[in-house]
């Protein structure tokens, strides 16, 4: 049975989900989704600027038929802007998926976690698929999961700093103890950490920065998708044990005397 | 005394986006986004805190101090 990330009811072939922001433009967000294999995508909700006569809209690029459209609460720092948030979301007709973002801080963009289980409650009981950003807290894991959440994806690293997974420990605890995906989202550098958290047996990776802000952004899509690809068969695959000492490969029979 | 029929070209204002702006009386939502040059399709209608479902855009008329916020996805992580 080929491999699947599920969740909600639904099936991916891909476990990697990217973000839609600070490419050059249109086109280039494209260009790069295509290439990451990427099947989930996330895009913010902002004011339409209504004196822009460029009206081009991401969705133009981007066919809510071909992607799962994930909007996020980015930039929202309570728990009812991130429900407003949602709910405006939820009528652009792109399904009831959201990314459950509260921010606490500017500066680390660290989640708020009261206010992410507050709003996690209510966009559950309003029939949200709900998949929340938190902190590398394996209690906030629990607490959102039994809320009813889809997902739970604990950061590697503030958004953003490309400082690849800081507290391996505490995902594997995470790991251990989830009965839902864990999606490690934000922090993401290069390919190897998104294999790192694939091989430890995460359920996905979520980024944006790391290809977006790449010196060659379609370049960096690709090594995105091999890297999570490598993780997850290496993972599947069992990796050995590490030890100290040497372990010969060749036969120690028939050594020449 | 009552005047039927009669058209009087009334103008109200209303914000957008946080942006105050003059428009004339008896305009629907979907007016607006016309003469806005904005695809309903490709947006969300916020009336005053309360979200206006597509279906009723035509028919949703804005009066004087109505609160409006009108938004769509962009690019983000």
């Amino acid at each position: 049975m080929a491999d699947m990330l599920n969740f909600a009811g639904s099936s991916f072939r891909s476990r990697l989900i990217v973000g839609t922001g600070k490419y050059k433009d249109f086109q280039e967000t494209k260009n790069a989704i295509e290439v990451s294999g990427a099947e989930i995508v996330t895009v913010a909700v902002r004011r339409v600027n209504i004196t822009d006569r460029n009206k081009e809209n991401l969705l133009d690029y981007l066919d809510p038929k071909k992607y799962t459209i994930l909007p996020n609460t980015a930039g929202c720092y309570t728990a009812d802007d991130a429900v407003r948030t949602c709910r405006l979301a939820r009528e652009a007709g792109v399904g009831k998926m959201v990314k459950l973002e509260v921010i606490g801080d500017d500066r680390t963009l660290f989640p708020d976690i009261p206010a992410t289980l507050e709003a996690a409650q209510v966009l559950v009981k309003e029939g949200f698929v709900v998949l929340p950003y938190i902190t590398d807290d394996p209690i906030t894991a629990k607490k959102l999961q039994d809320i009813g959440c889809a997902a739970v994806m604990p950061l590697a690293a503030p958004i953003g700093s490309g400082l690849g997974i800081r507290n391996p420990y505490n995902i594997r605890i995470i790991l251990e103890h989830a009965t839902v995906p864990v999606i490690v989202d934000a922090g993401v550098g290069t390919a190897s950490d998104a294999a790192i958290a694939m091989e430890m047996g995460c359920d996905g990776v979520l980024m944006n920065t790391a290809i977006a802000s790449a010196k060659d952004p379609i370049l960096m899509a690709e090594a995105m998708r091999l890297g999570v690809e490598a993780g997850r068969k290496a993972f599947l695959a069992g990796r050995i044990p590490k030890k100290l000492y040497a372990t010969a490969s060749s036969p120690l029979d028939g050594i020449l005397a | 005394m009552v005047v039927e029929n009669a058209v009087f070209l009334i103008w109200v204002k209303i914000r957008i986006n946080g942006e105050e702006r003059e428009i004339a009386g008896g305009l629907t939502i979907a007016g607006l986004l016309e003469e806005l040059k904005i695809r309903p399709g490709r947006v969300v209608v916020e009336l005053n805190r309360n979200i206006v479902a597509r279906e009723t855009h035509g028919s949703m008329l804005l009066n004087d101090g109505d609160v409006l916020e009108i938004v769509h996805f962009v690019g983000g992580g």
